[in-house]
């Protein structure tokens, strides 16, 4: 049994109270108990953190490069979705 | 909550599934925008996105390196770019984890509580940073135990400055003040280079890397204002570190020794280095000259000397028979630092070992509760 055995481990710090958990890095490690102890001493040596999480990396599903122009571009021409798209008198206030 | 494509799962021929770095957005990436979109220029955007959807092949890897923006980890890319990048983050990650030792040589006879609290730090922090650039080789398809597997059989190199013995104490001090302060000039433009794990890498250990090299300055700065023995000290650390500090910056690589079709011009135009080894190693000189000054230490090189025509420091020849000649296996420490790191990692086998068998059998016990629960519930 070696190191290269070891399943991969996604690592999340929050940073602080009112941050979201965000993707820092991995570690190995023999199972998520020992992960998070591993990405303690890892990830959080300068108090970065506050809270961990780690994922399996073999759990994680993503969309894929190859099909990245099917798969967001129908977002990119619907420019009516943001709020400068609309023409409002300038005296208008809080809008 | 939407169900991605079948394809979105798929993971191409020869590149791994593992997921560092991909598809997360660092917290001050600007592509993150602001929390009001009306802010942001979102529209603008939006219509320049229709506008350069026109023009072809942005997604390719070549527009991608063209843009200046980041290449992450399932992105199509030469094959050539993949090995090049495998190859460097490997050698990189070795030289962390081989420079532990050099500094650890000197852990149980630090001369104070402090010292010793410093030292135990700065080489847990070599760990950190060298499993950080095993992470990140890990994503261009790599496995760990292969990584491990060419450093311990000698198929991967790292940099050659550990094979350089630490005498005394000054030791210390002066590969915190030279090796890690030209590890810094060296690593600081590897923040912005074009693959993304490795930039990202890179962004973290530099953060943590000026602790290191204030505190070998600082341990120095101690030593020359103490006795005689003492400075005498510092400055013997200083002419033994000095050159091959400069040599850690790689072979000459401008002017006559630019070579047309070179690792250097390759690399650079691939993104991944951005300066060559001849101007990182001209501004690792002109920053550290001062700081010996400062110091009170002697560079040892009689041909050190302000260049005001050129608004740099002239400097002599490197020894490059000593730098090659150490990199071939030749140097004090060359193969006690291998079977170190081979024997550490055999002792620790049954760590891993006992590890992985108390995973499994955690496994088991929790598959047989739950098989328990349903037989009862039944």
């Amino acid at each position: 049994m070696s190191e290269g055995t070891l399943p991969l481990f996604e690592v999340f710090v929050r940073a602080k109270r009112g941050l979201s958990h965000v993707h820092v890095g991995s570690v190995h490690a023999s199972d998520a108990a020992m992960a998070v102890r591993n990405a303690r001493d890892l990830y959080t040596r300068r108090q970065e953190g506050v809270s961990i999480w780690v994922v399996a990396a073999s759990d994680i599903v993503a969309s894929s490069p190859d099909e990245k122009d099917s798969f967001f571009d129908p977002a990119g021409d619907k420019i009516y979705r943001h709020p400068t798209f609309y023409e409002v008198p300038e005296d208008v206030e809080y809008l | 909550m939407f169900t991605p494509p079948e394809g979105a799962r798929r993971s191409r021929p020869g590149h791994t599934v593992l997921m560092y770095g991909n598809d997360f957005a660092e917290p001050d990436d600007p592509g993150a925008g602001p929390l009001n979109a009306a802010d942001g220029g979102a529209v603008e955007a939006a219509a320049a996105h229709v506008d350069t959807k026109a023009r072809e092949g942005l997604a390719s890897f070549d527009a991608i390196i063209a843009a200046d923006q980041r290449i992450e980890p399932r992105d199509a890319m030469p094959e050539e770019y993949r090995q090049t990048l495998i190859r460097q983050i490997a050698q990189h990650a070795h030289s962390e984890i081989i420079g532990m030792q050099p500094e650890g040589n000197w852990i149980t006879r630090a001369p104070s509580l402090r010292r010793k609290a410093i030292l135990i730090a700065k080489v847990q922090d070599e760990a950190g940073h060298g499993l950080y650039l095993y992470s990140a080789a890990e994503t261009l398809g790599i496995t760990r135990e292969e990584l491990l597997d060419r450093l311990h059989t000698g198929k991967q190199k790292y940099s050659s400055i550990f094979n350089y013995p630490t005498l005394t104490w000054a030791d210390c001090g002066a590969i915190g003040w030279l090796v890690d302060g030209a590890a810094i000039m060296n690593q600081v433009p590897l923040c912005r280079c074009s693959y993304g794990p490795y930039a990202r890498a890179m962004i973290r250990t530099c953060k943590e890397e000026s602790f290191h090299q204030r505190q070998g300055f600082e341990l120095l700065w101690e030593l020359m204002r103490g006795t005689p023995e003492q400075q005498a000290m510092a400055q013997d650390a200083t002419n033994r570190w000095w050159w091959p500090a400069l040599a850690m910056f790689g072979p000459r690589d401008t002017g006559e020794h630019a070579v047309t079709g070179g690792h250097t011009e390759q690399s650079m135009a691939w993104g991944i280095k951005r300066f060559s080894n001849d101007d990182l190693r001209q501004k690792f000189v002109d920053m550290t000259v001062p700081q010996a000054a400062r110091l009170g230490v002697t560079l040892p090189d009689p041909d050190l000397l302000w260049n005001e025509e050129r608004g740099h420091y002239d400097f002599g020849e490197i020894d490059w028979d000593e730098f090659w000649r150490v990199i071939k296996g030749d140097g004090a420490c060359n193969a006690a630092r291998i079977e170190r790191r081979v024997s550490s990692h055999e002792q620790g086998a049954w760590v891993r070992e006992a590890a992985t068998a108390y995973a499994a059998k955690q496994r088991e016990r929790a598959d047989g509760a739950v098989g328990a629960g349903e037989g009862s519930a039944a």
